[in-house]
């Protein structure tokens, strides 16, 4: 089985994060840029499914010309192909033009299952995988923290604010998964190395039969008017723990009435 | 004119405390404020709703709705706002409501925001208000087009009933060619002690500063003696210390507690949206340069394992719990 996993490369979560003062666009220049810490556990799992199936692993990436290097690492990790999703026209694409886009490269890929983190970490919409199950007629399994997979059913543990409910569906689907669901490994310097000749794709929107006005037109339809800072919070006290911090703490809480 | 609409979801047999904040929210962007309510009780949802402003529900209560995920609510969603065309629909920021909403945005071609903390409108249309970097920067993005879609984040408004009759009732059927879509088997609760983490006055969270799993129990100490409740940092819940059902922060709960005491918890961007709205916030962390810091009201620069024996010890002392 053709398994496809969904990566994305996003500035350093552990950096400052800034936004462009004209675009409103995130900054990805000049800054570290890291695949998406999420994406990990994604391209692990879809990793694991393709082992056990006899299958392999395609890794797709919509992004700027840096965006190869994400597709690199998961080719390292072990996919054997990947797809380059590049355009100057999709560069601040929504939500929805995303999953257009990646919807119709796993359609090209002709993947049977597509596995991608529940959000990214940069932007948190978290509505482009269901999405693209949606455009591709195929059920999701959302929110997994347990995946497998038997005789063509997917099931899932899929989070609940409770616990969890247990998720079924047929191929083909599109599952995502959580953080910690497994442990992502590391790519081996002999999967570096490989990862350099493995095949590599870049198709624009031409090549995926995209409308350019559709983008267009979902682009239009939200615009950044303005950023902020968020009023602050009151500066609060920082002490240094000198042995007292208990008694500080315990202090506050009776100030505050809690105890 | 304008017409909004919010879906509702059913947490059991009553209306999700998220969907009464959102009609609550939603009750000053319009003239009119529907509600479309897909769920094997949705019949139960019928008077709430109008309580809280919905002057006609559609109501479709199929069982389909409980035993699959997200796609027959899309589809039949689909239907409604084709045949209906609200000027703006409202999810609560859940999984269904985000799974349902995405589906819906690609079937119609419809533009979507997520983690919406307010929604305004003016004569320019809808704005919605979201905030990024750790909740240092507030965005406004302004939404066009057919049926903006905007999904929002629990707590963002509170829940208030209005003098509101009972609504209209449209009953809405599931066509038999809707997809049905991936199958839910079997629901599991995870068993909890304590107050719940929404609702608690107090949180005590704990993160990766603790160092060892079996630290965690310093936190539940401290927790059970203030009659609060546990959280916990993505990352702690990640590495499998505690159930998810502990996490706070994005893609966890959201709490908005009189105390928030964050223990070995740096600040993450992913976390702090889960808890900026405590009224007082205090942390513990050895990190003088941790973000977390920016948030609280009271800051300890030391060691949460070495301090919270302390406060709990302290508490005991003064002859709390």
């Amino acid at each position: 089985m053709k398994v496809a996993v969904f990566v994305k490369q996003i500035p350093d979560p552990s950096g400052a994060g800034a936004l462009d003062p004209v675009s409103h666009r995130l900054v990805r220049e000049g800054v570290e840029v890291v695949l998406d810490p999420g994406d990990a556990y994604g391209v692990e799992a879809g990793l694991q499914l393709a082992e056990s199936s006899a299958g392999e692993v395609v890794a797709i990436s919509m992004g700027g010309e840096r965006a190869v290097e994400v597709i690199r690492k998961a080719m390292a990790m072990g996919a054997a192909s990947g797809i380059h999703l590049l355009d100057e026209r999709l560069a601040g694409a929504d939500a929805l033009t995303t999953a257009r886009v990646l919807a119709a490269a796993v359609a090209h890929s002709g993947a049977e299952m597509v596995v991608a983190c529940t959000e990214s970490t940069d932007g948190y919409t978290g509505t482009v995988p269901a999405a693209v199950a949606e455009l591709l007629g195929w059920p999701s399994l959302t929110f997994a923290k347990h995946l497998e997979l038997a005789d063509g059913l997917v099931r899932i543990h899929r989070q609940t604010p409770q616990g969890h409910d247990v998720v079924e569906a047929a191929l083909p689907c599109v599952v995502t998964v959580t953080g910690g669901i497994n442990e992502p490994r590391y790519p081996t310097l002999k999967g570096i190395m490989g990862a350099k000749a493995k095949p590599l794709e870049t198709l624009g929107l031409a090549d995926l039969g995209l409308d350019p006005a559709q983008v267009e037109l979902a682009l239009g339809q939200q615009a950044v008017i303005a950023v902020e800072r968020a009023p602050e919070r009151q500066a609060g006290r920082i002490i240094e723990d000198d042995g007292s911090a208990a008694q500080i703490i315990a202090d506050y809480l009776a100030e505050l009435k809690v105890i | 004119m304008s017409k909004i609409w919010v879906f509702a979801e059913m947490a059991g047999d009553q209306v999700s405390p998220v969907s009464l904040e959102v009609l609550s929210g939603a009750r000053a962007l319009g003239d009119e404020l529907e509600a479309v309510v897909l769920d094997p009780q949705a019949q139960r949802a019928k008077t709430t709703l109008g309580e809280y402003g919905a002057s006609t529900v559609y109501l479709g209560s199929a069982p389909e709705y409980g035993n699959h995920v997200a796609q027959p609510h899309a589809a039949v969603l689909a239907h409604l706002v084709l045949a209906h065309r609200p000027d703006l629909l409202l999810f609560g920021a859940t999984y269904d409501g985000r799974d349902i909403c995405a589906r819906l945005s690609a079937r119609l071609g419809l533009t979507v925001v997520a983690n919406a903390l307010a929604v305004n409108s003016s004569d320019a249309g809808f704005t919605v208000l979201t905030s990024i970097f750790g909740a240092t920067q507030n965005v406004t993005t302004r939404v066009q087009g057919p049926t903006p879609c905007v999904l929002v984040r629990p707590k963002s408004y509170p829940a208030e009933a209005v003098a509101g009759g009972e609504p209209r009732v449209v009953e809405v059927a599931l066509p038999a060619d809707a997809p049905r879509g991936a199958r839910r088997l079997e629901s599991v609760v995870a068993p909890a002690s304590g107050p719940k983490l929404e609702d608690a006055r107090v949180v005590v969270s704990g993160g990766r500063g603790l160092q060892d799993p079996t630290n965690f129990r310093l936190v539940e100490e401290v927790a059970e003696l203030l009659h609060g409740a546990v959280g916990a940092s993505r990352a702690v819940v990640d590495a499998g210390w505690v159930p998810y059902s502990r996490q706070v922060g994005q893609t966890g709960k959201t709490v908005k507690p009189d105390v928030y005491l964050a223990c070995g918890i740096s600040g993450a961007m992913q976390h702090t949206v889960g808890m900026k709205g405590a009224a007082h916030i205090v942390a513990i962390n050895k990190d003088r340069d941790a973000p977390i810091f920016k948030l609280s009201d009271l800051g300890i620069v030391g060691d949460a394992v070495k301090v919270l024996p302390e406060l709990s010890a302290e508490l005991r002392a003064r002859g709390v719990g």
